[in-house]
């Protein structure tokens, strides 16, 4: 008798990518984290949706606003998965911001016509949770985390 | 990802194939701009082969209906999937838009 194969329970994919201040990666980055997410049964909507989206706005926010598309500097991202969850880091070399200040509320009828300022509004609705904090070891930068469970 | 755009009699329908993320969108809105140039005022941007919408994509078809409303023209949104309506209604643009869910009544609408 085969032996069944192996769970998925005990598999973790980690990756880091390091990427220019220039929107022409985010797409390549999206799909190279929403990979294993697939790979490890996540569901549809999370795939087409929820990863994807909070993804794009996390990079081209440090890539737009934080880096302000200076070419000198770079955004790092550090994805871990599991069977789990899904845990982003994305890091800019930008100034600091207030993540709660700085989210505005995309539903407020003053809002809805507005043509920006939906990018962190969606990435905290998309995801279970999102964090900013210092960037360890740098005199300026912002990590912005996010975290999704499976369903 | 590309844009394709063809003339249904009197309507403009826009075909977006893939995503329209930050990068993509200034090219949406260069040619829909074109055509509103043009003299043409009627348009159907059709999303039943696109993946995701980011909040620049978002932004950026807010601002052509502004645009297209300011010329007297009207913009309609077709064969949104189960996630984009998600996007949509999340960000409450489900009111701001005419949505339907199939070309040919989004294109009997007008």
């Amino acid at each position: 008798m085969a032996a069944s194969p192996p769970s998925d329970a005990g598999l973790r994919v980690s990756l880091e990518v390091e990427i220019p201040s220039d929107v022409a990666y985010i797409e390549r980055v999206v799909e190279l984290i929403r990979h294993p997410c697939a790979e490890l049964a996540y569901n549809a909507h999370q795939l087409a949706l929820n990863v994807p989206v909070a993804l794009s706005e996390a990079i081209s926010n440090a890539i737009l606003r934080a880096n302000n598309e200076d070419p000198g500097k770079r955004v790092f991202v550090r994805a871990d998965v599991d069977t789990q969850r899904l845990v982003v880091d994305v890091q800019d070399e930008g100034a600091h911001f207030d993540l709660d200040h700085d989210t505005r509320d995309a539903t407020d009828p003053e809002n809805i016509e507005r043509e920006d300022g939906r990018g962190l509004f969606l990435m905290r609705a998309l995801m279970d949770r999102v964090e900013r904090f210092d960037a360890n070891g740098r005199p300026q930068g912002n990590v912005v985390r996010l975290i999704l469970s499976r369903s | 990802m590309s844009f394709t755009i063809k003339k249904e009699g009197e309507i403009v329908v826009v075909d977006v194939e893939g995503q329209l993320i930050v990068g993509n969108r200034q090219e949406l809105k260069q040619k829909v701009l074109d055509e509103l140039e043009r003299g043409e005022k009627k348009f159907l941007i059709d999303f039943a082969q696109t993946g995701y919408i980011d909040s620049s994509g978002l932004g950026v078809l807010v601002s052509l209906s502004k645009k297209i409303r300011e010329q007297g023209g009207e913009l309609r949104l077709a064969n949104l999937n189960d996630d984009l309506k998600t996007l949509f209604e999340l960000t409450k643009l489900d009111t701001l838009f005419q949505i339907s869910d199939t070309r040919d009544r989004a294109l009997a609408s007008f």
